[in-house]
C-alpha cells in the first residue's frame, strides 16, 4: 500500500472513517444539499431509465440484447460524483448506468437504443457500444474486459499529458479472470497511471457465480499481486462509494495511482433479455433488495433533513417525466438511412 | 420421423459422443447450469457431472490452451466459444499453438480439439457479437473450419470433427439453433459426415451458387425464387467445411452452369469467397461464361439498428436482385 501523505494536517472538523480497514476522510458532507439532492437524482434517472429500457424489451422494441443495471445504482452514481467532469471512464455491457451518471443526454441514450439515427452512436453501436466521446465516457463494451486497456490507456494520455485528469475503469467481477485485467494492472502499477479500476462484484458473470470463479474470497485482495492499494466496499451505499473513490482520486492526481477498488452489489434483473436466473434463489434476489441503494440514500437525506418524504416523490416524478420525454424523442426519430451502412469505419 | 432443430442435432452428437467416450469432455463459459447462452448444452450438466462439463470463468486464451494441452495428452476437448467475436481473444492459443504444434513438433503430436462457436449477425447484438470470421481462421494452415448449414449436416460434421485429431473450428450459426423452419430429419444413431466434403443442396443447370451457413438457407430461398420467377435453376453448393475445401465439387457444377456466384456474410474484402474465387478461375477458367461474383457483407462491421444491419448482410432479396443482374435478367441494383 503506498502511504497516504498530508492527511493528518486535514483540518479538525474533519471525520475519518474506517472503510475496510482503510482510513477514509467522510468527504460527502462537504457536498452541499444540491449536490446531494443530484445523486439522488441521478439514481432515480438510471433506475427509471433501466424500467423504460425493460418495457421496450418487453414490447420488443430493442432489436438485439440490454443488460439492466438495476440495483446497482449506487456504484456508477457514488464513483463518478466524486470525478469531475473531465476525468474519463470506461464502462461495459451493463454500461448504462455509468453513461447516465457521467452526465449522458438521455433522449439520445433512448434514441441509440431503438437504433435511431439521433442516438448516440447513430444507431450504429446500440446498448452495449453508447458512448459519449465529449463527456469523457469512452464507451460501453461488449467485450468483457474490453475496456480494460483501453482506460489504462486513457491513464497514461493523463499521465503523459500531465493534465491532471484521472481515469475509472468499472468492469464486473467476471471480468477480473480475463487475461488482460493481470497485464494491465501490472502495467499500470509499474507506471504509477492515475487510474482506478472499479470491480463491480454483483455476485454473478453470467450464470457463474463470484464463489466458483474465483479461489479467493475478496478480489481486492489482487492488490497484493501488484503492490497497490485496493479496497472492498459496500456498492450499495452510495455515500461510501463517494467517500472511497474522492480519496482515491486525489491520490491517483498526486501520482499514488492505480488502484484497485472492489464494489459489491446485485443486479435485480436477469443477466441480459434472456435469462430465466436457475443459478439463483428468488430469496436471494430479496435479500439484496431490501438493501436497496435508492432507498438507503434517500432515507439518509431525509434522517438529515435534507429532504422530506414528499420531496423524495416529487424527484421521482420529475425524473419519470423526464424519461418519459426521452422515449417520445426516441420514438419520434427516425431510423438510420441504409446509403449511410458504410459510413464512419475510417478517420 | 422425427424431425429436430440444429441446435438439438449438435446437442445429440455432443451427448451420444460423449457417452462413449470417455475423453471427451466440454468447456467453456455458462456451459453448465445455464446451459450454454444458446442453450446448446441444455441438461448436460445434470448427465454428465461437472467434471465433464466444465463451467469456467471468462478466460477465452485460457479455455483453448486448456484443450490444446489436454488434448495433445490424451483427452478430447470440445471447447464452446460463446460468440466467434471472442475467439479473437483466445487467438494466441488457436493460432500460434493448436494449430502449429503438429507441423512444427515434425507430425510427432496431435491436438484433437474442436472449438465450437457461433457466428454470424441478424441478431441486432452489433459490432462485438455478430462476426463472420471464418476467412482468419480458414487462411491457418493446421486448422480445419466447419460451418454446417443444416441440422443432418450439424450432427454428423460435428461428429466427425470430434474424431478428428486436429483443431477443428466448428462455426455454429445463432439464426438456426432453434428456427423451426430449418428442422430436419436426423439419424437417431450417429454417423460422420466426412470433413473436406461439400454437398449439393439443390440442383440446377442455369447457374452455380456457392454458399456457406446460414447463407445456404437464403440462397435456397432465393433460388426458388429465381425458378418461380424466371425459371431459372440455380445450383446451391453448401460447403459445409472451409478449410479442406472441396474444390472438386464447385468445379464440377460450374462446369455444368458456367457461372459462379459466391454468397458469404462476411465483409466482401478479404473474405473467405475471394480464395473460391481464385481457385475457380485458376483451375476452371475456360469453363466461365461471366465473371464470378460475391455477394456478401458491406465491408463495415455489423451494425446495430436493424435497417443498418439489414443493409450490411446479404438477404434474400440482395441475392435474387445480384444473381438477375449477373444473368442479364434484369438491371437489379447490387
Ligand atoms: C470476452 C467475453 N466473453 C464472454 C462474453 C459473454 N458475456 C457477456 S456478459 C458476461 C458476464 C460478465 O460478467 P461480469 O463481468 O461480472 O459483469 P456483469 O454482467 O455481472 O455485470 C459474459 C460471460 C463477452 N461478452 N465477452
Ligand atoms: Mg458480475
Amino acid at each position: 500500500m503506498k502511504k497516504v501523505k498530508g492527511i493528518n494536517k486535514a483540518s479538525k472538523k474533519e471525520k475519518f472513517l474506517d472503510i475496510d480497514g482503510h482510513k477514509i476522510r467522510d468527504s460527502f458532507p462537504d457536498l452541499g444539499r444540491e449536490e446531494k439532492i443530484g445523486i439522488l437524482r441521478t439514481m432515480y434517472r438510471i433506475r427509471h431509465f433501466e424500467f423504460q429500457t425493460e418495457q421496450f424489451i418487453i414490447r420488443g422494441m430493442i432489436h438485439g440484447t440490454c443488460h439492466l443495471y438495476i440495483g446497482e445504482e449506487a456504484s456508477a452514481t457514488g464513483a463518478i460524483a466524486a470525478i469531475g467532469p473531465k476525468d474519463y471512464i470506461t464502462s461495459t455491457h451493463r454500461g448504462h448506468g455509468h453513461c447516465i451518471a457521467k452526465g449522458a443526454n438521455l433522449n439520445i441514450m433512448m434514441a441509440e437504443l431503438l437504433g435511431k439515427k439521433t442516438g448516440y452512436c447513430k444507431g450504429k453501436g446500440g446498448s452495449m457500444h453508447i458512448a459519449d466521446v465529449g463527456a469523457g465516457n469512452l464507451g460501453a463494451n461488449g467485450i468483457v474486459g474490453g475496456s480494460i486497456g483501453i482506460a489504462t490507456g486513457a491513464a497514461l494520455t493523463c499521465k503523459m499529458k500531465k493534465n491532471g485528469r484521472i481515469v475509472i475503469c468499472f468492469f464486473g467481477d467476471g471480468a477480473a479472470n480475463r487475461g488482460n485485467f493481470h497485464g494491465a494492472l501490472n502495467m499500470a502499477s509499474i507506471w504509477d497511471l492515475p487510474i482506478i479500476y472499479l470491480c463491480e462484484n454483483n455476485v454473478y458473470g453470467m450464470s457463474t457465480p463470484v464463489k466458483e470463479a474465483f479461489n479467493i474470497k475478496r478480489i481486492s485482495d489482487r492488490k497484493y499481486a501488484y503492490g497497490i492499494d485496493g479496497i472492498t466496499i459496500d456498492g450499495n451505499d452510495v455515500t461510501e462509494v463517494y467517500n472511497t473513490i474522492s480519496h482515491y482520486a486525489s491520490l491517483c492526481r498526486k501520482g499514488m495511482g492505480p488502484v484497485l477498488v472492489e464494489s459489491l452489489t446485485y443486479r435485480y434483473r436477469g443477466h441480459s433479455k434472456s435469462d430465466a436466473q436457475v443459478y439463483r434463489s428468488k430469496e436471494e434476489v430479496k435479500k439484496w433488495m431490501e438493501m436497496d441503494p435508492i432507498k438507503r440514500y434517500a432515507g439518509r437525506l431525509i434522517s438529515e433533513n435534507l429532504i422530506t418524504p414528499e420531496d423524495d416523490k416529487q424527484i421521482e416524478k420529475e425524473v419519470i417525466s423526464e424519461i418519459a420525454e426521452a422515449d417520445r424523442f426516441a420514438q419520434d426519430s427516425p431510423f438510420p438511412d441504409p446509403a449511410d451502412v458504410e459510413e464512419d469505419v475510417y478517420a | 420421423m422425427r424431425e429436430i432443430t440444429y441446435l438439438e442435432a449438435i446437442r445429440e452428437a455432443l451427448q451420444q459422443k460423449m457417452r462413449e467416450d470417455d475423453s471427451v469432455y466440454l468447456i467453456g463459459e455458462d456451459i453448465a447450469e445455464y446451459g450454454g447462452a444458446f442453450g446448446v448444452t441444455v441438461g448436460m450438466l445434470e448427465e454428465f457431472g461437472k467434471e465433464r462439463i466444465r463451467n469456467t470463468p471468462i478466460s477465452e486464451e485460457v479455455i483453448i490452451g486448456v484443450a490444446a494441452g489436454s488434448a495433445m495428452t490424451g483427452m478430447r476437448p470440445v471447447a464452446e466459444i460463446m460468440f466467434s467475436d471472442f475467439i479473437t481473444i483466445a487467438m494466441d492459443d488457436i493460432a500460434n499453438q493448436a494449430a502449429k504444434i503438429r507441423y512444427m513438433f515434425g507430425g510427432k503430436a496431435r491436438v484433437p480439439i474442436v472449438i465450437r462457436t457461433a457466428g454470424g449477425g441478424g441478431t441486432g447484438a452489433a459490432g462485438q457479437h455478430s462476426q463472420s470470421l471464418e476467412a482468419l481462421l480458414a487462411h491457418i494452415p493446421g486448422l480445419k473450419v466447419v460451418m454446417p448449414s443444416c441440422p443432418y449436416d450439424a450432427k454428423g460434421l460435428l461428429l466427425a470433427s470430434i474424431n478428428d485429431d486436429n483443431p477443428v473450428v466448428f462455426i455454429e450459426h445463432k439464426l438456426l439453433y432453434k428456427n423451426k423452419k430449418y428442422i430436419q430429419h436426423v439419424p437417431g444413431e450417429m454417423y460422420e459426415i466426412p470433413l473436406g466434403k461439400g454437398d449439393i443442396k439443390r440442383k440446377g443447370k442455369d447457374l452455380t451458387i456457392v454458399a456457406t451457413s446460414f447463407m445456404v438457407q437464403k440462397s435456397l430461398d432465393a433460388a426458388e425464387d429465381l425458378k418461380k420467377e424466371y425459371n431459372m435453376d440455380c445450383e446451391v453448393v453448401d460447403l459445409r467445411t472451409l478449410r479442406p475445401l472441396d474444390i472438386d465439387l464447385i468445379l464440377k457444377s460450374v462446369n455444368k452452369t458456367g457461372k459462379l456466384a459466391c454468397v458469404e456474410e462476411a465483409p466482401v474484402f478479404g473474405g473467405f469467397m475471394g480464395e473460391v474465387a481464385s481457385q475457380v478461375t485458376e483451375k476452371g477458367f475456360d469453363m466461365l461464361d461471366a465473371p464470378i461474383i460475391r455477394i456478401a457483407g458491406r465491408n463495415c462491421p455489423v451494425p446495430y439498428s436493424l435497417v443498418l444491419e439489414n443493409e450490411m448482410i446479404p438477404g434474400v432479396e440482395r441475392i435474387k436482385s445480384s444473381i438477375k443482374k449477373m444473368a442479364g435478367l434484369s438491371q437489379g441494383k447490387e
